[in-house]
């Protein structure tokens, strides 16, 4: 499973000017893997625009780092567990959240908060069995993260959720962590000659074998023990541990144990000391009898942290994990030279330069443009008249309904952090402790990038851009993650490479750094790729708590409309769910106007003129403002034609999911037209219509000039939108 | 000054809220105290935080329970200091007996967090007291083990000594045995409440309605001590 090539195998002898030996093999094969050398990827991410935060590899961080002013910095990972939640997805997005937890700690930062992004198969399609398996999947998915998130006390403050056919018997599992220090109390990652080498946390078992090897080839046999197992107890008192070991300087470099184990975990630590390291696995604590060396070190048994320490401090540290009653094992200190030397009951198994391991040769792979894209779908599209009734079905579908059945499982609140909780804004706000705060959101969107993966991918940034925007915070950076199918299918790393190019192009315009990334391939399930699904999130950092953008609507509000809707709907959760049609041009992305539409709803917001602000993504102005009426419980009545479109239709203009738009609702629509005009930006912004008074009066209206379009009582809506998701994981009949 | 004592076990995790809360809000002296301390000295309350002590093995609460610094809690609660635990923190008063019933697996069996409506039923605890009876309130849950269960002649007790604090309002969120969501011992100075009054206690952190009714139950403990300015 876990072998080279045999193009790999000659160059690492080329390199040794030896045979390698057993170990050496299982050591190198760990950290070649795709999992963890992004030999596929590695030439396209590295020129992604990093500004002036430190990430990758070469920091010596497994997290993105990037200051925040007032000596406060903040740590972000994204990663993904998406095979081994495909299989055990219990344990599977446990152990996903476990291991994003432990990059933040790596660099002494306390995690503060964790998201996830998930993605499933159909819920409500033709096939019961895969409806079956999806809700089997999404319900030990959420409890997983859930049990573990809860558990470790980090609040678990948002996400995204989608579900499409290409995700069919297979899910993907992203979890992002943020991280928040002081600057000075991040670990410095330098190591002297003599320092002893702690692992710490959990024994090291059977479990997570070849992890790394499993996650890098197609899913096609359960391999359940290559799925890790989780221990959320252990993980909150090693953080604890950890954290007051870092607070009193005792640890001079630190390191998690993920992907490959203690193999992947040394020979990266080795190579970005630039020190040898001189390690003996018969010190390793094991958690069952008879493990053979090779198993000791590409175990991926979880809630594991090496340490470097200096030999002054070791009984300082060793009196912490006393008092926490964690385990660990001093396996080896560090030595001159660059070679990782690892011994067995004192015989040497493994004598090896750390870059040869960590420097995996890089794959040229090829790429085109997909057949699929070339197939001109022009079916015409119907005229419904029952524009009330498409409302309310797409508030029920399962891309759109509301999350609370998932986010109510998980502590939000703990931390005393979260300013703005899961479903109040488009962003979820929590507060730094010194009156400003930190706004993150995620967005993917696989259906759009599966048509178009440029723009697509454009789409995703620009909408979670535009949520951190709504909170009223300021973008300071962005993470991504790349999911594809393999490889090694051109016409799979054609949409890659798309997508790098989107990310590329949006931040070099909006000199936005990319704090943070993971690239996984190889999903797929049978040998059939998942549509492309990057995944990106936004953070921002906002400065003033008593200007927060909520997304809700007030009464005495009047409703405006920045942006511009287009006749752009294919992808659309209209055409697509409602029309069953992939006819249609995707929504382009205009970078001008999505930066002058950014920068005029933050100027709105900062100037206090702003009640509730949405951005339209899913299912368009009708949804978005459905949206803000269901969560401010206030109806409205709009004039849709007021929004200033270039749309054939009147229900394209109700359902297009046009980029760069934001639903406003303000009660000072005067100084929001003074806002706008001094702006002396050209923003299409429009009056469409107002809030009612809620106490006489709870219907929303929808018109297109004088005609009704739609009329509801509002608890029609909130039903509808409220409580979809329950009934669709409840319903046993489909 | 009075000096009020948060419990931590391994596994707690709202120790830091709750301390935040009472010194950084409140402005009470506050101290963390470790589970295996065998004296406690000097504290004029006592505060068992929420979490996962243990990580909830054989059922929430049931080990910390058994840890060294419970002996003290107990003592001390015998002669009347004020103690309160706040959802793992009422597991951990049930499971040492310092309060009767069970804490079982919500209703739903999922963990459930949320801002609920409760009623106070009793505000005449060192708690409770800067409340008044029948006063509805406002605070988050945050709990997958919650629901309240005593047999019936328990219950009936506590009806009829006044010992159910709050109660939850319109919605049963955990399936508590009437809709229990606090209750105290005989003396009224042992409270244990599944809601969350420290994430209560600031506007900022409260959802629109602006609450924070949570403050007011740390207000009360003050008050109980003799701060009168307190209100």
């Amino acid at each position: 499973m876990s072998a080279l090539t045999t193009a790999e195998f000659s160059h690492l002898k080329k390199s040794l000017n030896r045979h390698p030996t057993e170990t050496e093999l299982q050591m190198v094969a760990a950290e070649w893997s795709e999992h963890c050398s992004y030999k596929s990827s590695k030439k396209y991410i590295s020129r992604l625009p990093v500004l002036g935060a430190r990430i990758g590899m070469d920091s010596g961080f497994d997290a993105g780092l990037i200051e925040l002013g007032d000596d406060l910095i903040l740590t972000v990972r994204i990663e993904s567990h998406n095979h081994p939640s495909a299989i055990e997805p219990y344990g599977g997005a446990a152990t996903g959240v476990g291991g994003v937890v432990r990059d933040i700690l790596s660099a002494g930062t306390r995690p503060i908060a964790l998201m996830n992004g998930l993605r499933f198969g159909d819920i409500n399609g033709h096939e019961p069995k895969v409806n079956q398996h999806t809700r089997w999947l999404l319900r030990n998915v959420v409890r997983g993260i859930s049990d573990y998130g809860n558990c470790i006390g980090v609040p678990t403050i948002g996400g995204e959720l989608e579900f499409d056919g290409s995700f069919n018997n297979y899910c993907l599992v992203d979890v992002v962590c943020i991280g928040l220090s002081k600057t000075n109390k991040i670990i410095a990652n330098l190591a002297d000659i003599g320092d002893l080498i702690f692992l710490v946390g959990g024994a090291t078992g059977r479990d997570g074998i070849h992890g790394a090897a499993f996650a890098s080839v197609g899913l096609v046999h359960e391999n359940r023990s290559a799925v890790q197992i989780p221990d959320p107890f252990l993980k909150k008192i090693l953080i604890e541990a950890i954290l007051e070991a870092s607070e009193d300087r005792y640890i001079k470099a630190m390191k998690d144990l993920g992907g490959g184990g203690l193999a992947c975990c040394l020979s990266e630590t080795s190579h970005n000391l630039g020190k040898g390291l001189d390690v003996d696995l018969s010190c390793v604590r094991l958690r069952e009898k008879g493990m053979s060396p090779s198993e000791i070190l590409i175990s991926e048994s979880q809630e594991r942290m090496l340490l470097i320490v200096g030999k002054d401090d070791r009984e300082s540290l060793e009196k912490i994990f006393a008092k926490y009653e964690i385990g660990y094992s001093i396996i080896g200190k560090v030595c001159s030279g660059h070679e990782i030397k690892i011994r067995y009951n004192s015989e040497v198994i493994a004598d090896i330069p750390a870059h040869i391991v960590t420097c995996a040769p890089l794959l040229n792979r090829k790429s085109s443009r997909p057949s699929y894209l070339k197939r001109k779908h022009a079916t015409r599209i119907a005229s419904p008249k029952n524009l009330g009734s498409i409302l309310l079905d797409l508030l029920r579908r399962p891309n759109i309904c509301k999350r609370s059945w998932i986010y109510e499982q998980y502590d939000s609140e703990v931390g005393l952090r979260t300013v703005l909780k899961p479903g109040e804004g488009d962003s979820s706000i929590l507060r730094l402790g010194n009156g400003k705060y930190v706004a993150m959101s995620m967005d993917g969107n696989s259906r759009r990038c599966y048509f178009d993966p440029y723009q697509g991918t454009l789409g995703c940034i620009s909408e979670a851009v535009r949520n951190v925007i709504c909170s009223g915070a300021s973008p300071v950076g962005i993470i991504d993650h790349l999911q594809f199918g393999s490889p090694e299918n051109p016409e799979v790393f054609w949409t890659f490479q798309q997508a790098v190019s989107a990310i590329k192009d949006y931040c070099d315009f909006f000199t936005l750094p990319v704090i943070g990334g993971k690239v996984s391939f190889y999903n797929e399930r049978n040998g059939l790729p998942i549509k492309p699904s990057p995944v990106i999130g936004a953070i921002g950092l906002g400065r003033n708590l008593e200007k927060v953008g909520r997304a809700r609507l007030d009464p005495r509000c009047s409703i405006f409309l920045i942006g511009q809707t287009k006749e752009e709907l294919g992808g659309s959760e209209y055409y697509l769910s409602y029309h069953r049609s992939d006819s249609g041009n995707i929504p382009k992305l205009d970078l001008a106007e999505d930066k002058r539409n950014a920068s005029a709803v933050s100027n709105s917001i900062s100037s206090g003129v702003v009640n509730g602000v949405h951005d339209c993504s899913k299912g368009g102005i009708a949804v978005a403002l459905a949206e803000l009426a269901i969560n401010g419980n206030t109806g409205f009545d709009i004039d849709i034609s007021l929004a200033s479109n270039t749309c054939n239709r009147i229900d394209s203009l109700m359902f297009s999911e046009s980029n760069s738009r934001y639903v406003v609702a303000t009660e000072k629509p005067k100084e929001l037209i003074e806002i706008l005009r001094d702006s002396r930006s050209q923003v299409h912004c429009n009056k469409i219509g107002y809030a009612v008074d809620s106490s006489s009066n709870d219907t929303v209206q929808y018109r297109g000039g004088q005609q009704i379009l739609a009329k509801f009582e509002l608890n029609k809506l909130r039903l509808a939108y409220n409580n979809s998701l329950e009934s669709m994981l409840n319903d046993v009949s489909k | 000054m009075k000096k009020i004592g948060v419990i931590v076990f391994p596994g707690t995790n709202c120790d830091r809220d709750v301390f935040h809360v009472l010194s950084e809000v409140m402005h009470v002296e506050t101290e963390y105290i470790w589970h295996n301390r065998q004296t406690l000295n000097g504290f004029s309350g006592l505060v068992l935080p929420g979490g996962f002590s243990y990580g909830d093995r054989l059922r929430a609460g049931v080990i910390a329970a058994h840890s060294p610094v419970i002996h003290e809690v107990k003592s001390m609660a015998k002669d009347g200091v004020p103690v309160l635990g706040i959802c793992n923190g009422f597991q951990i008063l049930i499971e040492s007996g310092l309060l009767p019933g069970a804490l079982v697996k919500n209703e739903r069996l999922s963990f459930v967090c949320k801002w609920v409506d409760a009623k106070v039923k009793n505000a005449t605890t060192p708690f409770t007291r800067l409340f008044q009876k029948n006063q509805k309130i406002r605070m988050p849950i945050a709990h997958g083990e919650g629901r309240y269960v005593a047999d019936s002649p328990t219950i009936k007790e506590l009806r009829q000594k006044d010992q159910i604090v709050l109660s939850f309002l319109d919605e049963n969120p955990n399936g508590s045995i009437e809709s229990i969501a606090a209750i105290c011992n005989l003396e009224g100075n042992v409270v244990g409440m599944m809601p969350h009054p420290e994430r209560a206690s600031e506007r900022v952190l409260s959802p629109v309605v602006n609450s924070i009714d949570g403050s007011i139950i740390f207000r009360s403990l003050m008050h109980y001590l003799g701060d009168t300015h307190t209100r």
